[in-house]
This record gives structure tokens, sequence and C-alpha cells, in this order.
């Protein structure tokens, strides 16, 4: 009892830490850049999408995960969606009551959680193959790894944006420093604050990230797991869940190639 | 009538140009970024962009119109747009497949990417939020998904450019096309002026 009970929590724990930094949705994987470029103006609209998006992703990997023998393979992906959105739904009516600012930093980016390639990637990569405990914490990982990618990336760019962080000035862009004779003053480079900024900030990541990956692979370690985003073409998306059909016409495919298999045997 | 004329042409341009789908509000960038590495595959995919997109918002606009305001449950907007957007895609796959070979030979390929494409779902609750009637609705639709076609085809005519570029190593691939796109959406900032 005791053993097993040991073994739940060291595979909970390595789910957990698989998800927020092994294969950090952002840094790693690329997933959700859509949201990712879009809400990261600030470290604070970061922090609340991230936050939003772990909430969505833990409930729909639990729900999913229960559900998982019960929902027929072929209309997988349309009862994914829809368990997903009811749960953005309700995310959002609780945001627009309670924390109305966010609600309206965020905006039309809170009902697109839906179609967050993270969300519906972990249900057809995790939640559906694993029991709800996993699934949890797998979910809890990846949405707090979210978080964190898109809290660095907002931070970098509301410092160089804006020279604050959190909305507290951290940098001297009205006041100059004084040390001596030198007048030390911060001069905001506003377009990081913009959209071309998001750009070039993912674009210092991804670079970052092919660094990374070279040197891994000069050490001859397995480096296979870094992706960038779509990197080749859309279809690689497709393992992450972004491009699965709605009706999977596939799984009915092959089970009568299977079938035609059995018989043949 | 003039003032029709006028809202329209607005969308039109303000949709198309000033706040352009992929450039400045990040909608649709998977395909943006990982179908424009041809003009030829680029045009295809902004053609079957337009396609979706143009359909997809008559068909949210009128259902939530006729069905979710009448039965006052317009709160299920987001469950509903995604499932019928999602649905459409692949009806409309299934048939071009069937009825019409020549269209779904050029935009067939295309399609399934964009079922779950965060530009249609996007499009459908903007129009919401703006309180478009459904003639309203399409037109915007279409000229976002224009704008959407407009970028596509810039970025893939300057990707088969720079492809013989000598780049620093670790911005071989994915970084530069970003910082292509970063500086085309500095180009975009200049068409704010224009409304």
């Amino acid at each position: 009892m005791s053993d097993t009970a040991v073994k739940e929590k060291k595979s909970a724990a390595s789910v957990f830490f698989n998800g927020l930094i092994k294969e950090n949705p952002t840094f790693v994987l690329m997933l959700g850049m859509c949201p990712t470029l879009a809400v990261t103006t600030s470290a604070m609209n970061g922090l609340g999408m991230g936050l939003t998006t772990t909430v969505v992703l833990v409930l729909s990997n639990m729900i999913i995960s229960l559900l998982r023998n019960i929902i027929p393979d072929k209309v997988r992906i349309p009862a994914f969606i829809v368990i997903i959105a009811s749960f953005v739904t309700m995310v959002e009516l609780l945001l627009e009551g309670f924390i109305p600012s966010l609600y309206d930093a965020l905006g039309i980016y809170i009902p697109l959680i839906v179609v967050n390639c993270i969300i519906l990637g972990r249900a057809e990569a995790f939640a559906s193959k694993n029991s709800v405990i996993p699934s949890f914490f797998d979910g809890l990982g990846m949405g707090l790894g979210f978080a964190l990618a898109l809290t660095c990336i907002g931070a970098v760019r509301e410092i160089l944006g804006s020279g604050e962080l959190f909305g507290f000035a951290i940098l001297p862009v009205e006041e100059p420093i004084k040390l001596g004779f030198l007048e030390l003053k911060y001069e905001p480079i506003r377009i990081f604050g913009l959209a071309p900024g998001a750009f070039f900030v993912l674009a210092a990541l991804t670079a970052t990230q092919n660094k990374v990956k070279r040197s891994l692979e000069a050490k001859g370690k397995n480096a296979d797991k870094i992706q960038s985003g779509c990197n080749s073409d859309c279809a690689s998306c497709g393992d992450s869940g972004c491009t699965h059909r709605f009706y999977d016409t596939e799984a009915d495919e092959k089970k009568t190639v299977a079938k035609e298999e059995n018989k043949d045997a | 009538m003039l003032d029709v004329v006028k809202d329209l042409l607005v969308i039109l341009i303000g949709s198309s140009l000033v706040s352009n789908v992929v450039l400045s509000q990040f909608l649709g960038l998977c395909p943006f970024l990982g179908v424009s590495k041809k003009i030829e595959t680029a045009a295809g995919m902004g053609g079957a962009v337009i396609f979706v997109i143009t359909l997809a918002s008559a068909v949210a606009a009128a259902i939530y119109r006729f069905i979710l305001v009448p039965l006052d449950i317009a709160y299920l907007q987001t469950i509903v747009f995604i499932l019928v957007i999602a649905a459409l895609v692949q009806f409309v796959e299934m048939f071009l497949k069937k009825y019409m070979q020549g269209l779904y030979q050029a935009l067939g390929v295309y399609l399934p990417l964009i079922t779950t494409n965060c530009a249609v779902l996007g499009i459908a609750l903007t129009n919401v939020q703006k309180e478009y009637g459904i003639g309203y609705s399409i037109v915007s639709g279409f000229s976002t998904a224009v704008g959407f076609l407009v970028a596509i085809v810039i970025l893939a005519g300057i990707r088969e450019k720079i492809e013989y570029n000598d780049i620093p190593e670790s911005f071989k691939g994915m970084p530069i096309v970003l910082i292509t796109a970063g500086l085309m959406a500095i180009a975009f900032c200049g068409f704010s002026g224009l409304l």
C-alpha cells in the first residue's frame, strides 16, 4: 500500500516538473504562440493569462481523463472542445465578475484559450491516455510552465518598453540617477510594448533555443524535444494536437485496416 | 446609404490593413509562419483562409442573431462558435472533395490546418463584440482574411529572397522569419494614420 503510494507520488512529481521545465510548453515545445505574443505587453498580463490557462488546463485535463473510456474515438475532438470551451466560458464569466481589470486587459484572448494548442494538445497526448491524478499534475505543470514563460516574456517586454516591472518603476525613466558627474537615465524602447516588439522578443527566444539545441547536439545529447513552433510546415503541429480533424475519419479507416489484417491472419 | 458605404469602407481598410489580423492581433500565427515558404502555397493558404473566414463569419453571425439571442443564451457563444466552425471546415472540405475537385486541389490541403485556427474563432467573437449585423460581419470577416492574404504573401516573397542570404547560424530558420515579421509589423503600423 505505502509502496504504491510512494510510487504514485514520485511519478506525480516527475510529471509536474516535466511540464514545468523539461517540456516547457513555450520555451521547449513552442505551443500556443498566439496568446504568448499578444498578451505579454506586461508581466502582470502574462501572469494573468498564464494562470487563467492553468485553471482551464487542470480542469479540462481532469475531466477528459475521467471520461477517456466513455468518449468514442471518432468524436473525441469535438468532445474535448466542448469540455474545454465550457471551462473557458466559466473562467471568462468569473474573471468578468471578480477581476474586471484583467478581463479588460486580456479581452478577446480569454475565449481564444479554447483554441490554444497546449490545451487540446495535452488532452490528446496525455489526459486521454492517463488516469486522473497524473493528468492533474500534468495540467498543473504544463500550465504553470506556461505561466512562468509568459511572465518572463512579459517582464522583458515591460522592462525594455517602459522601464517598469509589475507596474513598479525599476529603471530611472523620469528622474535621472546622479553618480558624481554622471547622470544615468533610461530611455524606454517603446516598440517593445507594441506588436513588433513581440516578434523581436520571440525571435531572440527562438535564436537562443537554436543555440542551446546545437550545443546539446554537439555534446551528443538528445535535443529532439526542442521544437521551433511550426518550423517546417504546419503539418508538424498535428503531433501537438492543433490540426486534428473535427470528426476523425481516420479512426474509422484505422479500424477497418485492423479488421482486414485480422481477417488475413 | 452613404453612411453605410462609409462604414463598410472603414471596416474594410481597418481590418485588412490598420489592425492586421496577424501583424497586430497575432491571430493565425501558426499558418502565417508555417506555410509561408513559397509564394504559391502562401497564396493558396490565403485563399483558403478568405473562403473559410468569410463563410464562418456569416454562419456565426446568423447563429448568434437567430438562435443565441432569441433563446437568451448568448453566453454560450464560445462553445457554439468553435463547434460550428470546426464542423463547418470539415464539411466544406468533404463537400469540395466530392463536388468541386478543381477547388479542392487548390485549397483542400490547407483546410484541415484551419480547423482550430484562432483567427476564425477570433473574428467571429470580435464581430459579436462590435455588435455587427450579418452583412457587416461578412464584410469584416472578408476584409480581415484579405489582410491575412496580404501579410502571408508579402512574408513569403521576402522569405524567398532571404533564403540565399548569409544569416548568423543561430538565426537561421524561425528567428529570422520572426524578425522579418516584426519589421513588417512596424511597416503596418504606418497604416494607422489611414483612418
